[in-house]
């Protein structure tokens, strides 16, 4: 068999200057994989004065950094970042690539794969290194790409078995971050750019970027609405809770597509992935794609009409009723238990 | 000045309205019960494309790959108002990732030609990758514009384009051709034309005219096909012959991701404490959660 690379790329987004959680914990699931292949850790930055942002990415393991520092490269655009780093994932075929599944790596990774003919899996739930034996041919230490498939109950094993390289894109949250024990020893190689004519042919007219004052991950306690919650004003009453016991309000998928929650508060696979210490999940049924992002929780309690619901069988404390008469219970208990 | 647009559609199944029959005793899901609708952000996308010839003229043409059943949704863009719908239909074709997908549809927008404008919805709800976009619009080697909300302007040979960034958006210029993407919130479709429906309603495709044949033994395709184009009921139909493609990289073999494994997940009785959805049941849930130090 021909001997194939063992090196594990991610790339890291940055805005700012400052790196995206995900990318770091991206780093830090890279590195396990790295380990596990016998290889080395390698992130790419491209931006403009990100310098720091390459010293965060060797803090979390990587053991070489791909700089490419430019004016041009300042803020995220398609023709110059894509081009970029498909010329480096040509010369250099590193066994895997990663991306966070943000606005940026969505529109990074596909392009980098068809360029490259690498192998892409959007939103993975979990990643693994195994020898797999596919269509009687035997292949050793491939990336299994693993997520929940086609609407729910699946879960798909996605694997890149005959092209070099094979790259995933994985949501905020799904892995965890943690610094390299020790601080490593690794290198900055600067990687040059000319921007040419083609680069510029789209040109930013305006960009308006808030930092996300929501962060889910950080929250101790969740209080989350589905579709069950009925309508967006019912959600008052979790916000309520919430404010009450200290947490953030969230929502599943099909609450934030119904336009009861905003997008940027959705727990699941295509959105984040929590491990609160406690998540009350109201009117959730609980599809495969939701629990990928809670079930984690230290202590999780149902609420749902709905004896028969999934979410019943992830959960520590369940109570079968409806949500718009159990949560006001639930606030009175709790403020009464204050007094 | 007028703009051609090709617009990419997708037929996919309803996974967002599960209904009963879908789901089997086991928990698992019974794919053929699911119904099969036009992808959501795909129909934003052509309602975009007919808002661009409505202002400023030019032709608007769909493009789906997919199954003989895929028809359905090309009359649906022609009840809507496009011009020309083609489905991209072969065994070959079948079981194509992202990589296999983009491939061949690059290669039906260079048959079907003089673009401006390809439309295409973010991603489709049956895999939630919005990966074929930006894949595609790589193999045709033009930019793209993903996360579309908003056609801002357009002038000569510059597209103005509003899209969503992670906490925010910004305002892009880019020249023509490019391929968009579009969310949810960039249009509302229109209704269907009732006068375009009743006209259109007999519009077949390759195959679906070869289903007629095969239950007539005196019908001739060829004949059939001439007489259904004559009345502008004809759907293209492009086959793997048809287009100017590699074998090879198209379908499974194309495809550069496999699926290894499927597992249905099936839940176990999970363990838990059930609490009465009473003052009482409540009240003793929240002093547990208080004793255990959960609140903090």
């Amino acid at each position: 068999m021909k001997k194939s690379s063992k090196e594990v790329w991610v790339f890291i987004e940055q805005h700012a200057g400052k790196p995206a959680e995900v990318s770091l914990e991206l780093l830090s699931k890279g590195r396990k994989l790295a380990e596990k292949l016998g290889g080395t850790l390698t992130a790419v930055v491209i931006g403009h004065d990100v310098q720091a942002v390459a010293k965060d990415a060797l803090s979390y393991g990587a053991k070489e950094v791909l700089l490419a520092d430019h004016p041009d490269l300042k803020d995220y655009k398609t023709i110059p970042y894509s081009s970029i780093m498909s010329d480096l994932v040509s010369r250099h075929q590193p066994r895997i690539v990663l991306y966070g599944a943000t606005f940026v790596g969505r529109d990074l990774a596909p392009r980098v794969a068809s360029f490259t003919h690498s192998g892409l899996t959007a939103d993975c739930t979990d990643l693994q290194i195994a020898d797999v034996t596919y269509l009687r041919k035997d292949h050793a230490d491939l990336l299994l790409q693993i997520r929940p498939a086609f609407g729910g109950n699946i879960i798909a094993t996605i694997i890149t078995p005959d092209v070099p390289v094979q790259m995933a894109t994985v949501r905020e949250g799904v892995m965890e971050k943690v610094a390299a024990e020790s601080p490593s020893d690794g290198k900055i190689t600067d990687v040059s750019y000319t921007p040419d004519e083609t680069a510029a042919v789209i040109n930013i007219i305006e960009r308006y970027h808030e930092e996300s004052k929501v962060n889910l991950k950080a929250a101790p306690i969740i209080v989350a609405g589905g579709y069950g919650m009925g309508s967006k004003d019912n959600f008052s009453v979790l916000q309520e809770l919430a404010d009450l016991i200290g947490g953030e309000v969230a929502g599943s998928r099909a609450a934030v597509d119904a336009g009861f929650v905003p997008p940027n508060r959705q727990v699941g696979q295509t959105g984040v992935t929590v491990r609160p210490k406690l998540y009350i999940a109201c009117g959730i049924s609980g599809a495969i794609q939701h629990r990928a992002g809670m079930k984690n929780a230290k202590k999780i309690i149902a609420i749902n009409i709905d004896h028969d619901a999934p979410i019943f069988n992830v959960c520590h404390y369940g109570i079968v009723g409806d949500v718009m008469e159990v949560v006001p219970m639930f606030i009175e208990a709790y403020r009464h238990k204050l007094k | 000045m007028s703009y051609n647009s090709i617009v990419l559609v997708k037929q996919v199944p309803d996974t967002a309205n599960l209904s009963g029959e879908v789901m089997r005793e086991d928990g698992t899901m019974n794919r053929g019960k699911l119904p099969a609708i036009f992808n959501p952000e795909d129909k934003v996308a052509l309602e975009v494309a007919l808002q661009v010839k409505d202002r400023y003229g030019g032709k608007v043409k769909v493009i789906s790959m997919g199954p003989p059943k895929a028809s359905d949704v090309l009359r649906e863009c022609l009840y809507m108002g496009a011009d020309e719908t083609f489905l991209v239909s072969d065994r070959k074709f079948a079981g194509a990732d992202t990589q296999a997908t983009s491939y061949v549809i690059c290669k039906a927008i260079r048959k079907v030609g003089d673009y401006d404008l390809v439309f295409a919805g973010r991603q489709a709800i049956d895999g939630d990758t919005a990966q074929v976009g930006p894949q595609t619009a790589e193999k045709l080697g033009i930019p793209q514009i993903t996360y579309a909300e908003e056609i801002v302007d357009l002038q000569d040979s510059r597209i103005t384009v509003k899209r969503r960034i992670d906490g925010g958006h910004e305002v892009l210029e880019s020249p023509l051709p490019v391929l968009i993407t579009v969310i949810k919130s960039a249009a509302t479709p229109r209704p269907f034309k009732a006068k375009r429906a009743m006209a259109m309603k007999n519009a077949r495709s390759l195959p679906e005219l070869d289903r007629i044949t095969e239950a007539n033994s005196l019908l001739n395709i060829e004949d059939l096909k001439e007489e259904y184009a004559s009345n502008n009921l004809y759907i293209p139909t492009y086959m793997v012959d048809d287009l100017d493609v590699d074998p090879d990289r198209c379908g499974l073999a194309g495809s550069p991701t496999k699926v290894h494994k499927v597992e249905y997940v099936v839940l176990e009785g999970g363990e838990h404490e059930n609490f009465e959805p009473t003052k009482k049941g409540i009240g003793d849930l929240v002093d547990k959660l208080v004793h255990d130090h959960i609140f903090g």
